[in-house]
């Protein structure tokens, strides 16, 4: 069998190497390669060397999506998973009609981000008209707003990861700690809390990551209004890119600092949780 | 089994290996190796033109125009029209395609910097003869790149019935009683607030429709508005044939004229449909079908406009009631200015598709602009009044906009020119527009505003 595996392994790695390396390896090199660059569409560029990086960090609208985006996404996160958590530990206890609550909320998760983000640009707009005040009249209203959607989107999605996590936990050790007059809170913290670790590290990680790459729902719910002060990371991006005539380059120099900055919190976070997960 | 197994898979490598070599070959077919194929490539005759439209409002016109191009001529014409707002990003994006758009458009001298490696020279084609007046293209040096097709105007469109209404209210306050007394800022103001203060009475909800303060919706104010003070602001500086120019050669500006675009504004957001407050939420959309169903007796829009007004489902505006009036903003003299009239509609030919290609284009755009069909096709459906000799008296687009257009330039007046091609960028626009948000929501004071505008425009230019 493990000969059979090695024989045919080119076959069965081959189209999926294809299309990871012409969707995801050629652009990204292509990437790396324009942020050193002066361009106007990615076929001719000439060197310019550090220059973009240089420009982008003397950029106050990326250093103030930057530290838009690390609000938000540390308030969504917490946020997200506290949430995403108390509804699993409620939908499997035995309550009445689980299966369609649970289908209830991971539906959200199935519309798309500018969608969404329309469908709530109305929704808060309606309820704001009440105070004669709109989404971009202050940015705290768009950072909420922002907060509110990702969280109405995620809370599902993450649900079916803890729930699955939860349904895990052997029932022989939750009834032992019955046994031995555990109450509640002690089951929760001491055992299934370590137990559903694994979950916890995969939805740190969707959580962060999509936080930091919000965009559509950016885009849709206030597009930067008012004056750039609710744009984030991957919308700054978007904006020097297409936005400005000569900066296509720095642009690309934020998506490429951008993505060391995913890369290295997600890294850190999954290290760190990874510590905390114990053998089942 | 062993043996179907086998070769199974050796189909697979083999259809693997196929699509691979496919690909890699249609890789190595980008623009700059496709000198070598201009041979086989110049032998078909049908090159299929691909032209990126910038006016979302007539797409479907450009729909129908291509179709009856192809039956007369069997050439194949592409058109993708980009949304409101897109068009750089759109460009950008389709330019660097194996399939480039070999019509493209260019917003005047701003546009052409960006793309000027784009762009052919286009000196010896018929179309640029055609141009009644040369001086309108965009060129540099002996070279011309850029042509413009349509001129436009746009003012304050007013609805004639609701005002005609008003001066024959018995409520009203002030004396006056036509549209003609109406001729600078200060009977403007007077009789706009009269009439907001009798809304009810001329049933409406507010003078002018929502000033548009959406994200990418701005351009009315951003754009066209800021075009006023800055046109008189450029005209005042010496030694240029024209504002446009001037400005061009503006290293900083002083915004002298700010406040009459304050006091414009101000009239705007105070006189209106909505709360100032609520603005940031309205689109273009919104302030025409706001005029188009009554509720407002004036917006600020071009001619490009009717199509918006005519189609709005439950529209309520007669044509022949649809009239223009300059803007006024309080300047001395203001009484002998016209409507803003120019262009910032400019063809270009992508340089950088073979010639065939190239040719095929221009063919196109020369016989959209001289053909009889072609012409027909300008003059009623796209509603553009042509800058080109081809187009006779009688070819003039007949919507309300357009004539009142026509009228205003044989009146005794001073058309503004459009001196927002000398912008310096989209940056500029959107930091301005920003600001105004800011200002109409009470978040920023107007000298807040004037900064900006200032200091914008010294760092975007030296960019």
């Amino acid at each position: 069998m493990q000969k059979m595996i090695q024989k045919y392994f080119a076959l069965f790695a081959l189209p999926t190497l294809i299309a990871f390396t012409l969707a995801f390896v050629v652009p990204f090199i292509m990437g790396i390669y324009l942020s050193f660059t002066q361009f106007t569409t990615v076929n001719d560029a000439t060197w310019v060397g550090l220059d973009n990086y240089i420009k982008a960090f003397s950029d106050k609208d990326f250093l103030n999506a930057l530290w838009f985006t690390a609000r938000f996404t540390i308030v969504s996160v917490v946020l997200i998973n506290v949430f995403a958590f108390l509804i699993a530990l409620l939908l499997t206890k035995k309550v009445l009609g689980t299966n369609v609550f649970r289908t209830i909320f991971f539906m959200p998760n199935l519309i798309g981000g500018i969608v969404l983000g329309y469908i709530w640009q109305l929704i808060f707009n309606g309820i704001l008209y009440k105070f004669d005040v709109t989404l971009t009249n202050d940015p705290a209203y768009g950072f909420w707003g922002l907060v509110i959607l990702m969280n109405w989107q995620l809370i599902g999605y993450m649900m079916i990861i803890y729930i699955a996590g939860i349904q895990n936990v052997p029932k022989e050790q939750l009834e032992a700690a019955k046994i031995d007059g555990a109450t509640n809170w002690v089951i929760l913290r001491k055992i299934i809390l370590p137990l559903v670790m694994p979950s916890i590290t995969i939805c740190l990680f969707l959580s962060i990551s999509n936080s930091f790459k919000l965009f559509d729902q950016n885009l849709a719910l206030t597009a930067g209004a008012p004056s750039k002060q609710t744009a984030m990371l991957a919308l700054d991006i978007f904006n020097t890119f297409y936005g400005k005539t000569g900066f296509e380059g720095v642009g690309q120099a934020k998506a490429v600092m951008f993505f060391l900055m995913v890369g290295i919190i997600v890294i850190v976070q999954l290290a760190i949780t990874r510590r905390k997960e114990i053998e089942n | 089994m062993k043996k179907v197994n086998r070769v199974l898979s050796m189909l697979l490598v083999m259809s693997l290996v196929f699509i691979a070599a496919c690909s890699n070959n249609a890789g190595t077919n980008d623009p700059a190796t496709t000198d070598n194929n201009k041979g086989a490539e110049g032998a078909k005759s049908n090159e299929t033109i691909y032209y990126l439209n910038f006016k979302p409002e007539i797409a479907e016109v450009y729909e129908k125009i291509a179709k009856d191009y192809e039956a007369e001529t069997g050439v194949k014409v592409k058109v993708v029209t980009a949304a409101a707002g897109t068009y750089e990003t759109t460009l950008k994006s389709e330019i660097a395609k194996s399939e480039a758009p070999t019509i493209f458009q260019i917003n005047g001298p701003v546009g052409y910097e960006a793309w000027k490696d784009y762009t052919l020279d286009l000196k010896d084609t018929k179309l640029y003869s055609y141009l009644s007046d040369q001086s309108l293209a965009v060129t540099e040096g002996e070279g011309v790149y850029g042509i413009p097709y349509v001129v436009e105007g746009y003012g304050i469109i007013y609805n004639n019935a609701i005002m005609e209404k008003y001066f024959a209210l018995g409520t009203k306050s002030t004396a006056i009683s036509s549209m003609e007394e109406v001729n600078n800022f200060d009977t403007l103001k007077s009789v706009v607030e009269d009439m907001q203060a009798n809304a009810e009475a001329l049933g409406i909800k507010g003078v002018f429709s929502s000033t548009s303060l959406g994200a990418g919706e701005q351009w009315r104010w951003q754009t066209h508005l800021a075009n006023i003070p800055l046109f008189y602001e450029f005209n005042d500086i010496q030694g240029f044939d024209n504002a446009t120019s001037a400005g061009l050669a503006a290293n900083e500006i002083k915004f002298s004229y700010g406040n009459n675009f304050k006091n414009i504004f101000d009239l705007y957001i105070n006189n209106s449909t909505v709360k100032p407050t609520l603005l940031g939420s309205k689109t273009v959309a919104d302030s025409m079908a706001e005029f188009a169903l009554g509720q407002s007796a004036m917006v600020q829009n071009g001619n490009w406009a009717w199509n918006q007004i005519n189609e709005v489902s439950g529209n309520t505006v007669k044509a022949e009631d649809i009239k223009f009036l300059p803007i006024y903003s309080g300047v001395t003299g203001e009484e002998k200015q016209g409507l803003a009239v120019g262009t910032e509609n400019y063809f270009a030919i992508n340089s950088k598709v073979s010639e065939a290609k190239q040719q095929a284009s221009i063919a196109f755009l020369e016989w959209l602009f001289t053909s009889d069909t072609g012409k027909a096709y300008v003059t009623n459906d796209l509603g553009f009044i042509a800058p080109f000799n081809t187009f006779n008296d009688d070819e003039k687009p007949a919507d309300p906009l357009a004539k009142e257009i026509l009228a205003w330039m044989e009146k005794d007046t001073t058309s503004v020119a459009w001196t927002f091609a000398a912008f310096p960028s989209e940056d500029f626009k959107n930091s301005f527009g920003d600001a105004l948000l800011q200002y109409a929501q009470g978040n920023e004071a107007w000298d807040k505003v004037s900064s900006v505008v200032v200091d914008s425009w010294k760092s975007e230019r030296a960019k």
